[in-house]
Parts: structure tokens; sequence; C-alpha cells
């Protein structure tokens, strides 16, 4: 044969990437990149928020969803509303949910009040779904920092849903060929040099879109103004020019998302407790962050279960063989 | 020592049930395929991972560390006299473990897409998943290897035997290297939900906790299946290796709770066990099931006694699952409102892959050379 | 229709003349029966309305003007089904309305204080027009006497007080900022007595009229919120009713004045629609009894707020309304909106029937243990 060893593995290597799906066969190997400098991100303002759902219209129609009926029809004794998911799932990437206590009389107070939410993807900095996904399926774009997922990488194993702290991917358990959905931040808008879906149906700017920094410094602005002071509020995003001016609600002085879970590019604003809308109360660095240390630290280069298998496998040929030599022993008496 | 079949009829009453049984999984389980994972199971957005990954791999593959705690104690330490146990242990694991990854196919939703797993170019070396999947379809291959001379014995392949026992340190070494690999790393699984799970449950230290009680399931595992196939093929209870082997478990208890209970004190949030919420309720009653054998065990006289034996090793068995229940369904609490209970027809797949398991056991001990020849006085 | 009306017949309410006070026997029942439902009162009220308003006692109403526009009397001689001008004025006895009365001068005057009198503690006070109270009360004047003294001479006679449209309720349009008058409605100077605020600019009249009805028919005052108007009329958002909710519902809305969603009618809350934070029932009982569409949303134009104090008048015509209720009909899950199967019974059994089957084999197995335990057994000493 006058293949040379070289050539050899090259055609293996070419039969190991068709067997891979024609894929890049470097393994998708990501690092936590931080926030990209002009990621795209969304400031959802809750005391700006009247509830009206356009976003939620905004999103099905931008990504082609369809609508949803659940049993929060018969919860409120109702039947054939237009469109009444009971929570985010696989055709509602977005949704408005109701913080509700006492005789929920005033907007935006913890007692006896009520208040907005807007459940959607936070596109984490850190994302614990990108971090455990076993195919790579689920990955944070270098770029825009997006979290995307690959229909043709998934197995479908659901540990993102377990991962992730805002219980976002959501599974179709009713198809035999299921799919994860969740928000993918209108990225085939944003390459149109669109925005999101829903800050554009947005009636109040209480979904802000823009570059994560100018964002960021409009909700701490915000922060910064006093209680009950006019505001002008802009809306869909910080350059339309159109803005509605209203006082200042009673913010909590904290930007959810900042640094919340390792930070996300969807930040929140709210006048009652974060953690009453939803959005639980995290470390500054994400769950994925630990159990990746623990796992690196474990299994650094395999020289740990290299040498432990070294250990194991020398005492089992001993033994083994010891093993052997008394019943050869055993057998020569008999 | 020689092993030999059994023999007697497979085609008896009790098999008949489980076929029963197995056939029932089995219709679900076309029906799981044409209809989806909602037709069958009450899993849901909030609990994605419910009775099948819960029971039948990470609970079922802890039950089936029996091939893999004796080895590390035959074939490790080199206490030969456990020998007679070994091969019917790692049959039994063989059985586990293999129906854990017929689970995971009918689990997964992109079952077709499950190979990407290992694949280069969509493989993610960070996950834990990762490692627990190589670990454990890697873990399946040699645990089928390791019991590979039973076929050979029974085929009457001397050289096959011969070349399969020289070659066999490797798959030994693997046979420990793997599960401990993994069966820590179903813990680590969970580090992950962070905040999802209470502080009694949640901690760094999860990996070496399920280590620890995948060992001691799988001793107890041993003792229970040795006992339960001596009274059912009506054999001598083999007590005197029983007995010795069961010393160990008090002691391994012991480092397990010590650690449990340093790390939670050392966190600072032991004063939640006495919160008497639903965590703390099941942290207390795992703890008491996990302080009856240890008390039991720790007195020579009852390791003496196969019935104290039998309870102690059912009641390890059952601590250590509802550890690994508690952890990933009961106390886990994902929040925004979701609740599950797994489905008559999720349960009875369970069911169903657990009569397989059992009908594979049967046959195998009956027709191959499994459990040592009994020498009648 | 026809069933009430012979159940009204069969009970002998119904006058034998059909031509009652110029209304036809069939409109006369139509609209008591559309009053009890608009009161929401039984159908079977509609009996009770009948005879309370064909009886010969009539009450009488003391009407005072103060600052105001006289909008809310002119609204009221314009309501037509049936032609309500006649009822109310042959119903009750309307002793003192300077809009309505032929008299003037001291004549009015005079008929005013001798009604005073005379009906003391059993006349309606209908109250149209804010009060002012800056510099004695001089801007308002009638006879020579303010508005305050006037008030303060009659109210404390009224069995009842009814202050109609938003002038009366709390100020109006008088009281908006800088208030140069001092402007107050009536409940902000009669504490004793029960008023009953009914705003709107105009009031829709039929409020009045149901509520002089409820009177009349029950002998006491309709249930009121917290603000004093009657809850059968201002239970309600003006955005829960509103035809156009279902644009707001689906996210389309008219950005401006002639826009394609303001053509197509779409909802006008970025307009600064005020309908979600404004109690009345305008897009139910509409105006000027000319058909759909003849309210103030239904010809265009956002809400303005006129029956809510604190919002009519105050807050900017454009801007846009911020406090929303959270109540139903707006659908929202709960932050924790419950999810997901529970316990079933099939499931309960499986997981009964395994537990007990494991747990008696268990048994039994561990039974069988204990009688090979205790004989001890010889193959066992053999072993060791």
């Amino acid at each position: 044969m006058n293949i040379e060893r070289r050539d050899f593995f090259k055609i293996l290597s070419i039969g190991a990437l068709t067997a891979a799906g024609s894929k890049s066969v470097q393994a998708r190997d990501w690092q936590y990149t931080g926030r990209p400098p002009k990621a795209p991100a969304l400031l959802y303002d809750s005391t700006l928020c009247i509830g009206c759902k356009a976003c939620e219209v905004g999103c099905k129609k931008a990504n082609g969803l369809d609508l949803d009926h659940s049993d929060l029809e018969k919860t409120f004794g109702v039947s054939n509303t237009w469109d009444c998911a009971d929570d985010l799932d696989t055709n509602s990437w977005l949704k408005i949910k109701l913080y509700k206590n006492g005789d929920a009389s005033v907007k935006d107070r913890e007692t006896d009040g009520f208040a907005f939410m807007r459940s959607a993807c936070m596109h984490c900095v850190e994302p614990d779904c990108q971090s455990v996904c076993p195919t790579s399926a689920l990955l944070k774009d270098p770029e825009t920092g997006i979290v995307s997922w690959d229909v043709d990488a998934c197995c479908g194993c659901r540990y993102c849903q377990v991962a992730c702290p805002f219980a976002i991917p959501k599974f179709e358990y009713e198809k035999a060929f299921p799919k994860i959905e969740k928000c993918f931040l209108c990225e085939h808008r944003l390459a149109e040099g669109q925005i999101t879906g829903c800050s554009e149906a947005c009636p109040t700017g209480a979904t802000l879109f823009g570059e994560y920094e100018t964002i960021l410094a409009e909700a701490k602005r915000r922060l910064a103004v006093k209680e009950g002071d006019t505001y002008d509020y802009p809306v869909h995003t910080l350059e339309s020019g159109v803005t509605k001016p209203r006082p200042a609600a009673k913010y909590i002085n904290h930007v959810y998302g900042e640094k919340d879970g390792g930070g996300t590019q969807y930040i929140v604003l709210s006048a009652v407790p974060f953690s009453k809308l939803g959005l639980p109360k995290l470390p500054e660095h994400s769950s994925s962050s630990k159990s990746e240390a623990l796992q690196h630290g474990l299994y650094q280069g395999l020289i740990a279960p290299i040498v432990l298998f070294g250990g194991l496998a020398a005492a089992a040929f001993r033994n083994v063989r010891q093993e052997e030599k008394e019943e050869r022993r055993a057998q020569d008496e008999a | 020592m020689k092993l030999k079949p059994l023999g007697g009829e497979i085609w008896t009453k009790p098999f008949k049930v489980l076929l029963l049984l197995a056939v029932i999984a089995g219709i679900f389980i076309i029906r799981r395929f044409i209809f989806g994972l909602g037709a069958v199971t009450h899993l849901n957005d909030g609990y994605p991972w419910g009775m099948w990954i819960v029971y039948d791999v990470v609970t079922g593959t802890a039950i089936a560390c029996g091939g893999y705690a004796m080895a590390i104690l035959v074939y490790i330490f080199n206490r030969g006299k456990y020998h007679p146990l070994v091969r019917s242990a790692l049959l039994a694991s063989l059985f586990g473990y293999t129906l854990a990854g017929v689970s995971i196919v009918l689990d997964v939703g992109r079952y077709w897409q499950l190979h990407n797993v290992f694949m280069p170019g969509y493989y993610n070396p960070h996950s834990v998943m990762f490692e627990v999947a190589s670990c454990i379809a890697l873990y399946i291959f040699v645990m089928w290897v390791e019991f590979s001379p039973a076929f050979a014995e029974q085929m009457k392949r001397e050289k096959l035997h011969n070349f399969l026992n020289k070659i066999m340190f490797i798959f030994l070494g693997l046979g420990v290297l793997l599960p401990t690999m993994h069966q820590s790393s179903l813990g680590s699984l969970i580090i992950v939900a962070g905040e999802k799970l209470s502080p009694l449950f949640q901690t760094m230290w999860i990996p070496l906790l399920f280590l620890i009680t995948a060992i001691l399931m799988g001793y107890s595992m041993v003792i229970v299946e040795s006992i339960l196939s001596s009274v059912g093929f009506k054999r001598p209870i083999e007590s005197n290796i029983l007995a010795r082997l069961s010393r160990l478990i008090p002691f391994l208890l012991v480092i397990f709770l010590i650690i449990r209970f340093a790390d939670i004190i050392i966190r600072g949030e032991i004063g939640l066990m006495f919160s008497f919420n639903l965590a703390s309720i099941m942290f207390i009653i795992e703890t008491i099931l996990f302080l009856i054998p240890m008390v039991i065990l720790f007195s020579e006289k009852n390791r003496g006694r196969s019935q104290m034996l039998f309870i102690s090793a059912v009641l390890m068995i059952l601590a250590g699952a509802l550890y690994r229940f508690d952890v990933f369904i009961v106390v886990f609490n994902p929040g925004h409102g979701y609740h599950y209970f797994p489905a008559f027809q999720e349960i009875m797949i369970t069911v169903g892959i657990i009569a397989m398991e059992i009908m594979g056991y049967l046959i195998f001990v009956k027709r191959l050379p499994v459990f040592p020849e009994v020498k009648h006085a | 229709m026809s069933t009430v009306l012979n159940y009204l017949s069969k009970q002998g309410h119904v006058p034998e003349n059909p031509e009652i006070r110029g209304v036809s026997r069939r409109d006369f029942l139509k609209f008591c029966t559309i009053t009890a439902a608009s009161l929401g009162l039984p159908l079977g009220m509609a009996d009770a309305i009948a005879k309370a308003v064909t009886s010969k006692s009539r009450p009488p109403v003391i009407w005072l003007h103060f600052q105001e526009c006289t909008g809310c009397t002119e609204s009221l001689l314009r309501a037509t089904h049936p032609t309500v001008e006649n009822l109310i004025l042959d119903l009750i006895s309307l002793d003192y309305s300077e809009t309505l009365m032929a008299g003037a001068g001291h004549q009015a005057e005079d008929a005013l204080h001798k009604s005073v009198a005379e009906n003391e503690g059993k006349f309606i006070l209908v109250v149209e027009g804010s009060i002012p109270l800056k510099d004695d009360g001089i801007y308002c004047k009638i006879g020579g006497k303010t508005a305050l003294s006037i008030l303060n001479e009659v109210a404390p006679k009224a069995a009842a007080i009814v202050a109609i449209g938003s002038c009366a309720s709390w100020g109006g349009v008088q009281s908006s900022y800088p208030n140069p008058t001092g402007a107050v409605g009536v409940d902000a100077i009669v504490k004793d007595k029960p008023v009953i605020n009914l705003p709107g600019c105009p009031a829709s009249p039929y409020n009045l009229l149901s509520t002089v009805l409820y009177y009349l028919t029950l002998k006491k005052l309709p249930e009121l919120d917290r603000k004093g108007r009657p809850k059968f009329a201002y239970g309600r958002l003006v955005h829960e009713n509103c035809e156009r909710r279902p644009h707001f519902d689906a996210g389309r809305f008219a950005n401006q004045f002639g826009d394609d969603g303001h053509k197509q009618g779409w909802c006008l809350y970025k307009l600064g629609c005020k309908g979600p934070e404004t109690h009345a029932n305008c897009p139910v009982q509409l105006y000027g009894d000319v058909g759909s569409n003849a309210w103030p949303v239904g010809t265009g134009h956002p809400c303005f707020g006129c029956t809510e104090k604190g919002v009519g008048f105050e807050k900017p015509l454009h801007q846009q309304a911020s406090v929303f209720t959270a109540t139903p009909p707006a659908l929202f899950p709960d932050i924790n909106q419950d999810k997901g199967s529970g316990f079933t019974a099939g499931a309960a059994l499986v997981v009964g029937a395994a537990a007990g089957a494991a747990a008696v084999s268990g048994m039994k197995v561990s039974k069988a243990l204990k009688e090979t335990d205790a004989e001890p057994p010889a193959d066992k000493q053999q072993e060791v």
C-alpha cells in the first residue's frame, strides 16, 4: 500500500467529518466571553408596563407563532379568549405575568398592590443552558450574545430546563418530534436592522431595546430620578425620538441582571421586590460556573481519571493473576 | 469454586406475569414514540426529568452498583472470599445499566440525534451530562465484556475464555473507574440547578455523597439479591459472606452522615433542618432511614441474622433511593407554579422496564454459569 | 318582551290606559324593564318600577345651579327613550329649577323658599355645578346670595342629595389647577347627608333617571363606590366594556389622529385614552340616543376621564393612562401560575399496588428468613 500513514489519517478524519453530519470537526469549544460591547439588550421597566400584552402579540407576529389556549381560561371562568398561555411555552416566548397581593388596588406596591412582569429569555452572560447542553445545541453568540438553539444538535435531554434559573427553555412535550423553543431576541429582525418585535410593539416604553451599555446607563438614570419627578421615558429605543413623560415610580435601587447570576442581556427595573416577580435571588456568578469549576478541577486534562485507571488496572491485573495462580495450584493439587 | 447454570424451567408463572408487565410497557412505549412524551408522561417544563430519569437512570444505576461495589472489594482490595457473589452482582448491574440506557433513549425528546453527545463538533466537555453519558455508555460495554466469560464458559470456547481473562484487568480497571466517575457526576448534575434545590440538599459535596450512597446501595443490593435468590431458588443463604460484607455498611454510612452534616453545619444552613417545610421533613426522613441500617448493622449479632441483614439492606436502598428522588423531584422546586407526579403510563413503563430486568436476570442465571455450584452435604 | 308584558298585565300593574303621559304602553314597559336591567335589579323589579312610576305621590325635587354650563340639564332634556323629560317632570314635582321654571326673579326665589319649608325632610336636592369657596364664595351669587350660603340653607332640609355632573361631584373643570375660585363639589361641604355623585361632563341623563327611580322604587339609595358614585353605573372601567378593547388586547394602536390605525378604529390608548382608569358606563349606555358609537371613543377620540376625579380636567389630554386594574376580565397568569399534572387515580393505584406488593413480599421474605435464622442450618456451619 502506498498510502502514507499521514494520508491514511486524513482519510479517516474525513470519514469522521462526514459521519458528524458535515459539521465542523472542531469541537464547539466556547468560553464565557462576558457581555459583547455592542450586544443588543432589552430593558424592562415593570413600573411602565400597563399589561396590554402588545409585546406578546408583537413577539408572535415577529416569530410566526401560533396562538395559545390553556387552563387559564378555566381559572378565570371565561372561554374563547384570543390568546392565553398560562406561562411561557413553545408558542409563547414572551409572557406578561401578574404579581398580585391583597386587594391589588395600587400598581407597583408590594402589599395590597400589583405589578406586571415580562417573562422571557434573559440571554445570560454565563448561560447555564449553554454550559449543560451535552450537544452544544444552545450557544451564546460571541458577538451578539444571543443564546440560540441548533435544531441539528439537540438530543432533547432537557438538561437546559433543569439548569435555567429563570425556567425559560420550553420543550414540545406533546409532539413526536419535539423542539426546544425560547426567545432568540429576534435574531432575524436584528440582522435586517430592525428591533425586536416586543420593543417595537410596546406602547409605553416598558420594553426598551438598545445596546447593552446605553440601556444599562438609562436604567441607572431612572434609578437616580426622585420618586414622583417627571421623567421623559423613551419608547421603543433610546434613539426613537418618541418619549412619554410621566412621574417616576419608587424604584427598588437595583438593576436586575447587571450582576445577578453572572449578569444578563435582558435587565429589569421594578418597584416591587424582584423575587415577587419570579426573578430568583442569584449569586454574582452562575451555578454552571460552580459545577464547571468542579468538573474541570476533577477532570483537568483527564489526568486524575487516567492515574486512577492506571492504579485500578494494575491492582486488578495483579489480583487476577494471583487468583489464576491459586486456581491453577488448586487444580494441580486436585 | 465453580460456577454453574441453575437450570430449571424458564416459562414459570412469575415469568409470565413479568412478561405481561413488559408487554404493557411496550405498548405505552409505542404510544410515546407516536404521540410524544406528553402522551404518556406528566413531564413538564418545570420538571423535565421525572420518573424515568430519576428512577431508571439515577436510582436504578445506583442500585445496580452491586457489580461495581463487589469489583472494588474483590479485584482492587483483593478480598477473594467474596468471589462467589461477583458474577451474580455483575449480572444484576448489567441489566440495571443496560435498561437505564434504554430509558434514556425513551426519555430524550430527539433520540435520533442522541449520538451527537459523542460527536466531534457537537459534544460539550463542559457539561456534566457529557461525562455521565460517556461513562454510562462505556460502562455498559465494559460490563458486557466483564460478563462475557460466562458466555465463553457456557459455549466451551476455551481459547476465547483465556483471551478474555488475559485482557480482563483493563476492563476491571475501567469497571471501577467509570462508575466512580459517573455515580458521583449524577450528583453533580444537579449543582447547576442552584437555587431550585434547598440548601439542605444543594452542596458542592453532592458528588461525593452520591458516590458513597451508590456504593452503599450496591452492597445492600448484593445482600438483598443474594438473599432473594437463595430464598427463591431454594439455595443456602451465604450468610457468612454477607455478614462480613455488611460490616462495611455502617462505617460507610458514618462517613456519609458526617460529610453531609458537617457540610450543612459549616455552610450555616443546619437551622433549615428544623423549619419543617417539605425539604426539612424529607431530610429528616432520609436521615432516619440512613440511621436505622447503621444502628442495626453496627451489632455483630444482627449481622449474623439474615433477617436483620435483609431489613437493613432494604432500608439502605430505600434511603439512597429517597435521597435521589428528593434531590431530583421531591425537594427540587423550579418555581413558577410547576408541579409533577408521574402519570400512570409513565409508571407502567418503569414497571415494565424493571420487569424486563428481572426476566433477563432469571434467564441468564438459569442458562449461564452465574451462581457457584452448591456442594450438598 | 311580550312575556313581561303579559306578566305585568296579569299582576294588574300596567295602567289600563295604554297611553300614559304621552308614552305608549309598550314603550312604557320597555322603559321599566330597561331601567330595571341598568340598575342591576332582577327582571321582576320592572313591576315595582312601573308601580312606583305610576303612583300618585310625586316626590318634590329642587334643582340648584351653581358654577356650571347647564350642560347636564341640556343633556337631560335630550334623553328620548321614552320621552324622558315628560316622565321625569311628571314623575317628580320639580318645584324649583332655574333653567326649566317659567318664573324668574323674586317669584322664583319665593317658590324655592316655599317648597323647602313645605317639604322639609322629604325633597330630593339635585345640585348642578361646583361651589366656590375662595374669597367667601363671591364668585357665584344667585339673588345676592353666595352658592355656599344657598347650599348651606337648603341642604340640611333635603332627604337626599344628588350631585349631577363632574362640577358638583368634585369641582370639575373649575377645580383644575390653579382653581382660581376655590371650587369644590357638594360632598366637600355637606358631610352629614349622603351625597350621590353622578359625575360626567355632561353626566349621562339615564344615570340620574335610574338613580331617582331606584330611590322611588326601593325607598333607599343605591350602593355607592368609594367616590360616592352609584355602582350600577360607575362600577366598571370604560376599558372593560370598550368596543375597541380587542384591539388593545391584540396590540393594535392608533399612533396619531388620522393614521392607518386610527382610520381602522384601533385602540386609542397611545393617544391618551383614559378608559383604563375611568369608571363609567359610557360604552354601554352611549349618548344622545342615536345608536352605536355615539360616545367619545366611538367617534375616534380617546376617553377624557370626565367621570374620574383626578383624571378628567387634571391629567393632560394625551398623556397615557397609568393606573390599571389587574382583575378580570384582563387575563394575566400569576407569576407562579399553577401548572403541571398532579396525582391521578391510575398513578396512585400503581404506586400503591407496587408499594403494597413490595412490602408484602418483603415481609414474606423477612419472615422466611426469621425461620431459617431460628434453625441453625447445618450447611452454614459446614461452610465456616
